[in-house]
Protein backbone atom coordinates (compact mmCIF):
# COMPACT_ATOMS: atom_id res chain seq x y z
CA UNK A 1 0.00 0.00 0.00
CA UNK A 2 1.45 3.29 -1.06
CA UNK A 3 1.64 5.91 1.61
CA UNK A 4 2.74 9.49 1.41
CA UNK A 5 3.51 11.38 4.59
CA UNK A 6 2.23 14.92 4.75
CA UNK A 7 5.77 16.33 4.95
CA UNK A 8 6.65 14.85 1.59
CA UNK A 9 3.29 16.03 0.29
CA UNK A 10 4.13 19.53 1.43
CA UNK A 11 7.38 19.58 -0.54
CA UNK A 12 5.56 18.15 -3.57
CA UNK A 13 3.04 20.98 -3.47
CA UNK A 14 5.75 23.58 -2.93
CA UNK A 15 6.93 23.01 -6.49
CA UNK A 16 5.36 25.28 -9.10
CA UNK A 17 2.77 23.48 -11.25
CA UNK A 18 1.35 25.41 -14.21
CA UNK A 19 -1.60 27.61 -13.43
CA UNK A 20 -4.13 25.83 -15.63
CA UNK A 21 -3.56 22.39 -14.18
CA UNK A 22 -2.76 23.21 -10.58
CA UNK A 23 -4.53 20.79 -8.34
CA UNK A 24 -4.27 20.05 -4.68
CA UNK A 25 -4.32 16.47 -3.50
CA UNK A 26 -6.42 15.58 -0.53
CA UNK A 27 -7.06 12.04 0.58
CA UNK A 28 -8.13 10.13 3.60
CA UNK A 29 -5.67 9.36 6.37
CA UNK A 30 -4.83 5.70 6.87
CA UNK A 31 -7.41 4.73 9.42
CA UNK A 32 -5.56 1.97 11.27
CA UNK A 33 -1.91 1.35 11.51
CA UNK A 34 -0.25 4.82 11.62
CA UNK A 35 2.37 4.88 14.34
CA UNK A 36 3.68 8.10 12.84
CA UNK A 37 2.68 11.44 14.26
CA UNK A 38 1.91 12.89 10.79
CA UNK A 39 -1.12 11.80 8.72
CA UNK A 40 -0.42 9.28 5.97
CA UNK A 41 -2.15 9.68 2.62
CA UNK A 42 -3.39 6.45 1.06
CA UNK A 43 -2.71 6.90 -2.64
CA UNK A 44 -4.09 3.49 -3.55
CA UNK A 45 -7.65 4.74 -2.95
CA UNK A 46 -9.62 7.24 -5.10
CA UNK A 47 -8.40 10.75 -4.31
CA UNK A 48 -10.03 14.13 -4.34
CA UNK A 49 -8.68 16.82 -6.65
CA UNK A 50 -9.61 20.33 -7.72
CA UNK A 51 -8.99 20.63 -11.46
CA UNK A 52 -10.58 22.97 -13.96
CA UNK A 53 -10.25 20.32 -16.69
CA UNK A 54 -11.85 17.54 -14.61
CA UNK A 55 -14.85 18.97 -12.83
CA UNK A 56 -16.08 15.87 -10.98
CA UNK A 57 -13.39 14.21 -8.84
CA UNK A 58 -13.30 10.53 -7.90
CA UNK A 59 -14.67 11.10 -4.46
CA UNK A 60 -16.45 13.86 -2.56
CA UNK A 61 -14.34 16.28 -0.59
CA UNK A 62 -16.01 15.42 2.71
CA UNK A 63 -17.25 11.89 3.08
CA UNK A 64 -17.40 11.74 6.86
CA UNK A 65 -20.58 13.67 7.57
CA UNK A 66 -21.94 14.99 10.82
CA UNK A 67 -25.56 14.46 11.82
CA UNK A 68 -26.69 17.77 10.43
CA UNK A 69 -24.83 17.14 7.19
CA UNK A 70 -26.42 13.72 6.80
CA UNK A 71 -29.84 15.27 7.32
CA UNK A 72 -29.02 17.76 4.59
CA UNK A 73 -28.06 14.94 2.24
CA UNK A 74 -31.43 13.36 2.93
CA UNK A 75 -33.14 16.64 2.10
CA UNK A 76 -31.16 16.68 -1.14
CA UNK A 77 -33.14 13.62 -2.25
CA UNK A 78 -36.29 15.72 -2.37
CA UNK A 79 -37.11 18.70 -4.58
CA UNK A 80 -34.15 21.04 -4.77
CA UNK A 81 -36.36 24.09 -4.90
CA UNK A 82 -37.06 23.44 -1.21
CA UNK A 83 -33.41 23.99 -0.32
CA UNK A 84 -32.30 27.42 0.77
CA UNK A 85 -29.31 29.04 -0.88
CA UNK A 86 -27.21 28.41 2.22
CA UNK A 87 -28.11 24.72 2.11
CA UNK A 88 -27.19 24.54 -1.56
CA UNK A 89 -23.82 26.16 -0.87
CA UNK A 90 -23.31 23.76 2.06
CA UNK A 91 -24.03 20.79 -0.23
CA UNK A 92 -21.55 22.18 -2.76
CA UNK A 93 -18.88 22.60 -0.10
CA UNK A 94 -19.44 19.05 1.16
CA UNK A 95 -18.67 17.69 -2.27
CA UNK A 96 -16.02 20.17 -3.43
CA UNK A 97 -13.19 21.97 -1.72
CA UNK A 98 -12.55 24.91 -4.03
CA UNK A 99 -14.93 26.54 -6.46
CA UNK A 100 -13.71 27.33 -9.96
CA UNK A 101 -13.07 30.96 -9.04
CA UNK A 102 -10.99 29.88 -6.08
CA UNK A 103 -9.08 27.38 -8.21
CA UNK A 104 -8.30 30.01 -10.82
CA UNK A 105 -7.56 32.85 -8.39
CA UNK A 106 -4.10 34.25 -9.05
CA UNK A 107 -1.56 34.00 -6.26
CA UNK A 108 1.04 36.54 -5.23
CA UNK A 109 3.77 34.01 -5.90
CA UNK A 110 5.27 36.09 -8.69
CA UNK A 111 6.24 38.75 -6.17
CA UNK A 112 8.18 36.19 -4.15
CA UNK A 113 9.84 34.88 -7.29
CA UNK A 114 10.81 38.33 -8.56
CA UNK A 115 11.99 39.37 -5.12
CA UNK A 116 14.10 36.25 -4.79
CA UNK A 117 15.66 36.73 -8.22
CA UNK A 118 16.57 40.37 -7.53
CA UNK A 119 17.87 39.50 -4.08
CA UNK A 120 20.26 36.88 -5.41
CA UNK A 121 21.33 39.16 -8.24
CA UNK A 122 22.18 41.77 -5.63
CA UNK A 123 24.03 39.25 -3.54
CA UNK A 124 26.02 38.23 -6.58
CA UNK A 125 26.88 41.88 -7.14
CA UNK A 126 28.28 42.09 -3.62
CA UNK A 127 30.32 38.96 -4.18
CA UNK A 128 31.79 40.37 -7.38
CA UNK A 129 32.63 43.65 -5.63
CA UNK A 130 34.42 41.82 -2.83
CA UNK A 131 36.32 39.80 -5.42
CA UNK A 132 37.39 42.95 -7.22
CA UNK A 133 38.89 44.23 -3.98
CA UNK A 134 40.41 41.08 -2.50
CA UNK A 135 40.88 38.60 -5.32
CA UNK A 136 41.76 40.41 -8.56
CA UNK A 137 45.47 40.69 -9.35
CA UNK A 138 46.98 44.17 -9.91
CA UNK A 139 45.85 46.00 -13.07
CA UNK A 140 48.13 45.26 -16.06
CA UNK A 141 50.51 48.08 -16.99
CA UNK A 142 49.49 47.72 -20.60
CA UNK A 143 45.96 48.95 -19.85
CA UNK A 144 47.07 52.36 -18.56
CA UNK A 145 46.18 55.32 -20.77
CA UNK A 146 49.75 56.45 -21.34
CA UNK A 147 50.84 52.97 -22.39
CA UNK A 148 47.86 52.68 -24.74
CA UNK A 149 48.73 56.03 -26.31
CA UNK A 150 52.29 54.91 -26.95
CA UNK A 151 50.96 51.63 -28.33
CA UNK A 152 48.63 53.39 -30.74
CA UNK A 153 51.41 55.69 -31.90
CA UNK A 154 53.63 52.70 -32.60
CA UNK A 155 50.85 50.98 -34.55
CA UNK A 156 50.34 54.07 -36.66
CA UNK A 157 54.07 54.36 -37.25
CA UNK A 158 54.09 50.75 -38.43
CA UNK A 159 51.14 51.48 -40.75
CA UNK A 160 49.00 48.73 -39.27
CA UNK A 161 46.06 47.92 -41.64
CA UNK A 162 46.77 50.86 -43.96
CA UNK A 163 44.18 49.96 -46.62
CA UNK A 164 40.90 49.64 -44.78
CA UNK A 165 41.76 49.40 -41.05
CA UNK A 166 43.50 51.49 -38.41
CA UNK A 167 46.09 53.46 -40.34
CA UNK A 168 43.66 54.07 -43.20
CA UNK A 169 41.53 56.08 -40.79
CA UNK A 170 44.43 58.25 -39.60
CA UNK A 171 45.27 61.41 -41.50
CA UNK A 172 49.06 61.44 -41.48
CA UNK A 173 49.28 64.96 -42.91
CA UNK A 174 47.12 66.62 -40.34
CA UNK A 175 48.10 64.28 -37.48
CA UNK A 176 44.52 63.43 -36.51
CA UNK A 177 41.74 60.96 -37.23
CA UNK A 178 40.04 61.38 -40.55
CA UNK B 1 -5.32 26.10 -73.50
CA UNK B 2 -9.02 26.67 -72.92
CA UNK B 3 -9.38 28.35 -76.27
CA UNK B 4 -11.86 25.78 -77.56
CA UNK B 5 -13.92 26.22 -74.43
CA UNK B 6 -13.89 29.99 -74.67
CA UNK B 7 -14.99 29.86 -78.29
CA UNK B 8 -17.73 27.38 -77.44
CA UNK B 9 -18.89 29.50 -74.50
CA UNK B 10 -18.88 32.76 -76.41
CA UNK B 11 -20.77 31.18 -79.23
CA UNK B 12 -23.51 30.54 -76.68
CA UNK B 13 -23.37 34.20 -75.70
CA UNK B 14 -21.99 33.55 -72.16
CA UNK B 15 -20.27 36.50 -70.50
CA UNK B 16 -16.92 36.39 -68.69
CA UNK B 17 -18.73 36.34 -65.35
CA UNK B 18 -20.92 33.41 -66.39
CA UNK B 19 -17.88 31.40 -67.35
CA UNK B 20 -16.17 32.08 -64.01
CA UNK B 21 -19.30 31.04 -62.13
CA UNK B 22 -19.54 27.81 -64.12
CA UNK B 23 -15.90 26.95 -63.43
CA UNK B 24 -16.31 27.67 -59.71
CA UNK B 25 -19.39 25.48 -59.48
CA UNK B 26 -17.58 22.66 -61.24
CA UNK B 27 -14.77 22.48 -58.70
CA UNK B 28 -16.98 22.89 -55.63
CA UNK B 29 -18.96 19.71 -56.13
CA UNK B 30 -17.54 18.11 -52.97
CA UNK B 31 -20.22 17.21 -50.41
CA UNK B 32 -20.34 19.35 -47.26
CA UNK B 33 -19.59 16.68 -44.64
CA UNK B 34 -16.55 15.13 -46.31
CA UNK B 35 -12.96 15.75 -45.25
CA UNK B 36 -9.68 14.71 -46.72
CA UNK B 37 -9.18 11.71 -44.42
CA UNK B 38 -7.61 8.66 -45.95
CA UNK B 39 -10.10 6.43 -44.15
CA UNK B 40 -13.04 6.52 -41.80
CA UNK B 41 -16.19 8.57 -41.59
CA UNK B 42 -16.45 11.86 -39.73
CA UNK B 43 -19.19 12.20 -37.13
CA UNK B 44 -21.43 15.20 -37.69
CA UNK B 45 -22.12 17.64 -34.88
CA UNK B 46 -25.68 16.38 -34.60
CA UNK B 47 -24.48 12.81 -34.22
CA UNK B 48 -21.99 13.89 -31.56
CA UNK B 49 -24.65 15.80 -29.64
CA UNK B 50 -27.23 13.03 -29.74
CA UNK B 51 -24.65 10.47 -28.68
CA UNK B 52 -23.91 12.47 -25.56
CA UNK B 53 -27.56 13.23 -24.86
CA UNK B 54 -28.25 9.51 -25.01
CA UNK B 55 -25.31 8.81 -22.70
CA UNK B 56 -26.62 11.05 -19.95
CA UNK B 57 -30.23 10.02 -20.52
CA UNK B 58 -29.62 6.51 -19.26
CA UNK B 59 -32.35 6.09 -16.61
CA UNK B 60 -30.18 4.15 -14.16
CA UNK B 61 -26.96 6.05 -14.81
CA UNK B 62 -24.61 5.72 -11.86
CA UNK B 63 -22.38 8.28 -10.23
CA UNK B 64 -19.22 6.93 -11.85
CA UNK B 65 -20.74 7.18 -15.32
CA UNK B 66 -21.82 10.74 -14.66
CA UNK B 67 -18.32 11.70 -13.50
CA UNK B 68 -16.65 9.87 -16.36
CA UNK B 69 -18.99 11.39 -18.90
CA UNK B 70 -18.58 14.93 -17.63
CA UNK B 71 -14.81 14.73 -17.25
CA UNK B 72 -14.51 13.34 -20.78
CA UNK B 73 -16.88 15.91 -22.23
CA UNK B 74 -15.03 18.77 -20.60
CA UNK B 75 -11.80 17.37 -22.00
CA UNK B 76 -12.98 18.02 -25.57
CA UNK B 77 -12.13 21.25 -27.35
CA UNK B 78 -15.69 22.55 -27.38
CA UNK B 79 -18.44 23.93 -25.16
CA UNK B 80 -21.19 21.30 -24.89
CA UNK B 81 -24.54 22.14 -26.42
CA UNK B 82 -27.30 23.07 -23.97
CA UNK B 83 -29.18 19.90 -24.83
CA UNK B 84 -26.28 17.76 -23.66
CA UNK B 85 -26.00 19.78 -20.46
CA UNK B 86 -29.74 19.48 -19.93
CA UNK B 87 -29.40 15.72 -20.12
CA UNK B 88 -26.46 15.80 -17.70
CA UNK B 89 -28.31 17.98 -15.21
CA UNK B 90 -31.25 15.62 -15.26
CA UNK B 91 -28.83 12.78 -14.59
CA UNK B 92 -27.61 14.74 -11.54
CA UNK B 93 -31.23 14.97 -10.42
CA UNK B 94 -31.69 11.20 -10.71
CA UNK B 95 -28.54 10.79 -8.63
CA UNK B 96 -29.71 13.36 -6.06
CA UNK B 97 -26.52 15.33 -6.64
CA UNK B 98 -27.10 19.08 -6.63
CA UNK B 99 -23.44 19.94 -6.02
CA UNK B 100 -22.36 18.25 -9.25
CA UNK B 101 -25.06 20.09 -11.17
CA UNK B 102 -23.67 23.42 -9.99
CA UNK B 103 -20.14 22.21 -10.73
CA UNK B 104 -21.18 21.39 -14.30
CA UNK B 105 -22.38 24.95 -14.82
CA UNK B 106 -19.08 26.29 -13.48
CA UNK B 107 -17.18 23.99 -15.83
CA UNK B 108 -19.18 25.23 -18.83
CA UNK B 109 -18.39 28.83 -17.98
CA UNK B 110 -14.71 27.92 -17.72
CA UNK B 111 -14.76 26.06 -21.05
CA UNK B 112 -16.05 29.15 -22.83
CA UNK B 113 -12.80 30.87 -21.92
CA UNK B 114 -12.50 34.36 -23.35
CA UNK B 115 -15.82 34.06 -25.23
CA UNK B 116 -17.90 35.66 -22.55
CA UNK B 117 -21.16 35.56 -24.48
CA UNK B 118 -21.40 31.75 -24.53
CA UNK B 119 -22.17 31.11 -20.86
CA UNK B 120 -25.09 33.55 -20.59
CA UNK B 121 -26.51 31.99 -23.75
CA UNK B 122 -26.24 28.50 -22.28
CA UNK B 123 -27.86 29.59 -19.02
CA UNK B 124 -30.64 31.25 -20.97
CA UNK B 125 -31.26 28.03 -22.90
CA UNK B 126 -31.17 25.98 -19.71
CA UNK B 127 -33.35 28.34 -17.68
CA UNK B 128 -36.53 26.20 -17.95
CA UNK B 129 -34.62 23.12 -16.79
CA UNK B 130 -32.90 25.00 -14.00
CA UNK B 131 -36.19 26.30 -12.65
CA UNK B 132 -37.89 22.93 -13.09
CA UNK B 133 -35.20 21.06 -11.17
CA UNK B 134 -34.50 23.86 -8.70
CA UNK B 135 -30.83 24.21 -9.64
CA UNK B 136 -29.33 27.58 -8.72
CA UNK B 137 -26.56 28.97 -10.88
CA UNK B 138 -23.17 29.63 -9.27
CA UNK B 139 -23.87 33.34 -9.66
CA UNK B 140 -27.12 33.07 -7.68
CA UNK B 141 -25.26 31.31 -4.88
CA UNK B 142 -22.29 33.69 -4.91
CA UNK B 143 -19.88 30.84 -5.66
CA UNK B 144 -18.55 32.65 -8.72
CA UNK B 145 -16.92 35.24 -6.49
CA UNK B 146 -14.01 34.59 -4.18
Amino acid sequence: MLRLTSSRLGSLLAGRPTAALTFSIKGRAASQQSHEVSEALDMSRPMYYDRVDMPLPDKPYKDVLSEAEQKLKQKEKGPWSQLTNEEKVALYRLKFCQSYSEMKAPSAEWKTVLGGVLFFLGFTGLVVWWQRIYVYPPRPRTLEDDWKAMQLQRMLDMRINPVEGLSAKWDYDKGQWK
Amino acid sequence: EYDWFARLAYSHKLTQGDIEALLNAAVSFTPLASRCYSHGKVETEEEFDSRWVTYFSKPDIDAWELRKGMNTLIGYDLVPEPKILDSALRACRRLNDLASAIRILEAVKDKAGPHKEIYPYVIQELKPTLTELGISTPEELGIDKL
